[in-house]
């Protein structure tokens, strides 16, 4: 455990790093025309990729079963995300969902 | 006004900083480990992953390699908030990178994108980036104080996924960003056996690619 501090050290600095890349270099590096019309997708794109997986996979194979109860409560959160664009009620229906159909199934 | 943009979304996070407390002792680190690899590291996803590796015993710099690859997403979000923060002094982009996560990134990139002009829109960042923060720090020291306490039925980790959901689907606004974010999310799945979560970085290409390409005149 006496490495724990290094690794700590180095992926808190590269993270940091990494986080810090581009804000620092656009002083002296713009990003071409393609790249700057590119970045309004970078949300959508990124946020997606890591919520799918987690309601698709059930131990890293697709179930589109209706006993995945997490792609249930996911489309639930997903539906009321886009009627109310509200975070607050996305979380707490989805939970609520999730508990409810755990319970009920 | 940032801290009360991200409120909600603390909701999501809470649970999920008291499961890495949870995950994190029972993995052997020591309660001060534990609570500082928030601080240090500041990154859930890669939090999760070290405390797996570490269980496992990996080498030091497997570990290291993993937890910077996984993070290496937030190299999209340095380049997307760049524009905005170019007339900082070097401390307000150094705090701001700190700050700069999945959760308040989502938060804040929303309000530096309106268009409405505006020089202190940077602040909105730094209230979100430190309301997080301080729901990270502290529903850590939840998680290790509760320790078993916390029980794994209730499915708690599913927030993080309703986190997501919540920041990104009113973040769909037109055809261009919903085919963004659908060929995001297969791309995910379709890669999803990729290393170090390298299938983020696929789906964000992949999705990117095709909001271009489906965005021309």
């Amino acid at each position: 455990m006496n490495s724990f501090w290094f690794i700590m050290a180095a992926v808190g600095l590269l993270t940091f790093l990494t986080r810090l890349s581009f804000i620092l270099l656009q002083d002296r590096w713009q990003p071409p025309a393609l790249v700057t019309r590119g970045l309004r997708f970078v949300p959508v794109a990124v946020l997606t990729a890591i919520f799918i997986p987690e309601i698709l996979l059930v131990e890293n194979q697709i179930s589109f079963s209706l006993s995945n109860l997490r792609l249930l409560a996911g489309i639930i959160a997903i539906l009321v995300a886009y009627k109310t664009k509200s975070a607050l009620w996305t979380i707490a229906v989805g939970m609520g969902a999730f508990w409810l159909l755990t319970w009920l199934l | 006004m940032g801290v009360r943009g991200e409120l909600p979304i603390l909701l999501g996070v809470t649970p999920f900083g008291m499961i890495y407390g949870v995950l994190a002792l029972s993995a052997g680190l020591t309660p001060l480990q534990s609570q500082l690899m928030s601080s240090i590291v500041f990154a859930g996803s890669s939090q999760f992953m070290l405390v797996q590796l570490i269980n496992l015993g990996t080498p030091a710099l497997i570990m290291i390699a993993t937890g910077f690859v996984i993070n290496l997403r937030h190299a999209l979000y340095s380049l997307s908030v760049a524009p905005y923060l170019q007339h900082l002094s070097p401390l307000w982009k150094v705090l701001l990178s700190y700050l700069l996560t999945d959760e308040a990134y989502a938060v804040g990139i929303m309000r530096l994108q309106h268009p409405e002009e505006g020089e202190y829109k940077h602040w909105y960042l730094l209230g979100a980036g430190i309301a997080l923060w301080s729901c990270w720090q502290l529903s850590t020291a939840a998680g290790i104080f509760l320790g078993a306490q916390v029980p794994p039925g209730w499915g708690l980790d599913f927030t993080l996924a309703l986190t997501f959901i919540a920041l990104a689907v009113p973040a769909i606004n037109d055809t261009p960003a919903l085919l963004a974010a659908l060929v995001a999310g297969i791309t995910s799945i379709l890669t999803r056996d990729l290393p170090y979560k390298l299938n983020l970085i696929a789906a964000a290409v992949a999705g990117i690619t095709i909001g271009l390409w489906s965005d021309k005149e």
